[in-house]
């Protein structure tokens, strides 16, 4: 039986236009809209279907606004069973703030006698792009951690993760409890069901608020770079461009 | 001191550590120059001779090689824990990596121990306690100006931000071997099997110098068998945006963007590809960036280098049929 705790963060939706808080602090995302990363989806079915193979549970977690609640629900529409929600200000907390909380949060429902086995977090989140927060939690637990799998499957007392790695697929075996972090391809998070998002709206939702003191991520200012004006040499148009095209290939040296 | 901690391929230090390398050495010119040491670890997979005098080439003074069969294998923790070493035994008040997954990765963990910051992704950076630097976040579509006032200062470099370029003197590029203790709970996560990629010609599309790339304008699954040709006639491996992957056209590992891979190839080939900002954000570090489309306006057409304006369907095969015909040609 594996508990898993899965931790998703609420992120502006940057298929639009992105637009800077007037701090220059974050991004404005109340036009365009929220949502997690894709990684963080995979992480979600990933914990889902660890928890639904060996009869445990599976519990999403958050560090985040009072409006993250709305991706704590999406998770559980799709399968978790419980959900902690970390209330905090996202621009005041960098990565070794979050691995903190959410050690914290491992601590907290160890203590509580709801143990996890396994920690699933999204390989980086799609606005800070940090890299670091699994790695981090896992140094703050003292759990071994694989990073960048797209498979996770627990056979006895391990975790066995798939990677893709330039130099094809590396397999890791480790002992739990572990930190593993997701990148999107090994699976298709699955879309919530009507029953699904019922049910989500019922689960009552664990609030704690941050137990450390936020030290911030060393973030100055965010700005957009420079409009960069279209430079772009049209070749020609259609099939009749071809030959053009191809001297440019022979000028850059690239066939063979 | 600034420490680079070094990738190989077989021909010697990939590409994205040159890049590093030199960015290391425009800070070490802010430090008063500042040496410049790097860190390879376990069996590099070009002859350490070739990596020691291609680092000396970009600056470097000394290339400590960690060796030891618990660095054979990678494993983030354990390689980890030979740059720490190295930080640690020379004083290193910065450390530097190209932006790969094992590069942030292994830095990651660095970072971690030590209980500092790290900038991933960054572009640019001056100064000298603390360092001022500039990274990439949102996709690159948004850039952070962060501080970093910690010892040391951790960092790892966007692709291509940085002109790869040798030192104007060679550094004295002296081989340093060590063998650093590696406490047991490093050794936990480290890969037990490996598979070869399938064979197909997504190739190594990090490190491929040609990248040809599909999207929705492909169309379908068999939509693809003009770029395959045209892939193979360059060399080069393919890559597909996400909405390719999404609809089950081709594979995810051949997908390239935020939450694919990241490419930094001399030429990308952008055929049918509108250019959303998840996928701008795989492929903008490419150095000639030439899409194909039908759409004039298609962001991936205005951010390109140069451009043919028309169904990839018509322009491709013409394409191969006039690379053929010139090969062909006496």
């Amino acid at each position: 039986m594996t508990d898993v705790l899965v931790c998703i963060k609420r992120v502006a939706d940057a298929t639009g236009e992105v637009v800077l808080t007037e701090d220059a602090q974050a991004v404005d995302g109340r036009h365009a809209g929220f949502t997690v990363s894709a990684h963080e989806e995979c992480a979600v079915e990933l914990a889902v279907r660890a928890a639904h193979a060996t009869t445990g549970t599976a519990t999403v977690v958050t560090v985040g606004s009072d409006d993250a609640v709305d991706q704590l629900r999406a998770a559980l529409s799709v399968g978790c069973t419980a959900a902690t929600h970390v209330h905090a200000d996202p621009t005041t907390y960098g990565p070794r703030d979050v691995a903190a909380e959410l050690a914290e949060v491992v601590r907290a429902h160890t203590a509580a006698g709801r143990p996890h086995d396994l920690v699933l977090l999204g390989n980086d989140a799609a606005d800070s792009g940090d890299f670091q927060v699994g790695i981090r939690l896992a140094h703050e637990l003292g759990w071994p951690v694989v990073n960048g799998a797209v498979t996770v499957e627990v056979e006895d007392d391990d975790v066995v993760a798939r990677v893709h790695a330039s130099s094809g697929h590396e397999t890791y075996r480790v002992p739990l409890p572990a930190v593993v972090t997701v990148l999107e391809g090994g699976v298709e998070p699955r879309y919530p069901s009507v029953p699904g998002r019922m049910r989500a709206r019922k689960v009552e939702v664990e609030d704690r608020k941050p137990v450390t003191d936020f030290g911030g991520a060393s973030r100055v200012r965010l700005r957009l770079p420079p409009p960069q004006p279209s430079e772009v040499q049209v070749l020609g148009d259609g099939p009749g461009a071809a030959p053009a095209l191809v001297d440019l290939l022979e000028q850059l040296g690239v066939l063979r | 001191m600034i420490l680079v901690f070094l990738e190989t391929e077989p021909d010697g230090l990939t590409e994205t550590s040159r890049e590093a390398l030199t960015l290391a050495r425009g800070l070490a010119g802010e430090s008063g120059g500042a040496p410049v040491d790097a860190v390879l670890v376990g069996a590099p997979s070009c002859p350490a001779d070739t990596a020691v005098e291609q680092a000396a080439a970009y600056g470097v003074r000394d290339l400590h090689h960690a060796t030891g069969e618990a660095f054979d294998a990678y494993g983030g923790a354990v390689w980890a824990t030979a740059v720490e070493a190295v930080c640690r035994d020379t004083g290193a008040g910065v450390v530097v990596a190209a932006g790969t997954p094992r590069g942030m990765e292994v830095l990651a963990h660095v970072a971690a121990r030590g209980g500092v910051a790290m900038a991933a992704n960054v572009v640019a950076a001056e100064g000298s306690g603390p360092l001022t630097v500039t990274r990439q976040v949102m996709n690159g579509a948004v850039l952070e100006d962060m501080v970093l006032d910690e010892d040391p200062a951790i960092l790892t470099v966007a692709g291509h931000a940085v002109e790869a370029r040798p030192a104007a003197e060679p550094g004295a590029g002296r081989l340093v071997p060590c063998r650093p203790e590696v406490p047991g709970a490093d050794l936990v996560a480290r890969v037990v099997s490996a598979e070869p990629p399938p064979p197909d010609l997504s190739g190594d599309l990090t490190s491929a110098r040609v990248v040809v790339g599909g999207g929705r304008g492909v169309g379908s699954a068999d939509g693809f068998a003009d770029l395959l040709e045209l892939t193979d006639l360059v060399g080069g491996a393919l890559g597909v945006s996400r909405v390719v992957t999404g609809n089950g056209w081709r594979p995810h590992h051949e997908q390239v963007g935020q939450t694919g891979s990241r490419i930094s190839p001399d030429l990308y080939l952008a055929c049918g590809i509108s250019g959303a900002i998840q996928h701008w954000a795989g492929c903008a570090s490419a150095r000639t960036i030439v899409a194909i489309n039908t759409d004039p306006e298609a962001p991936m057409v205005t951010r390109a280098h140069y451009a043919v304006i028309g169904d990839l369907h018509e322009v491709v095969p013409a394409v191969i049929e006039e690379i053929r015909r010139r090969r062909d040609a006496p």
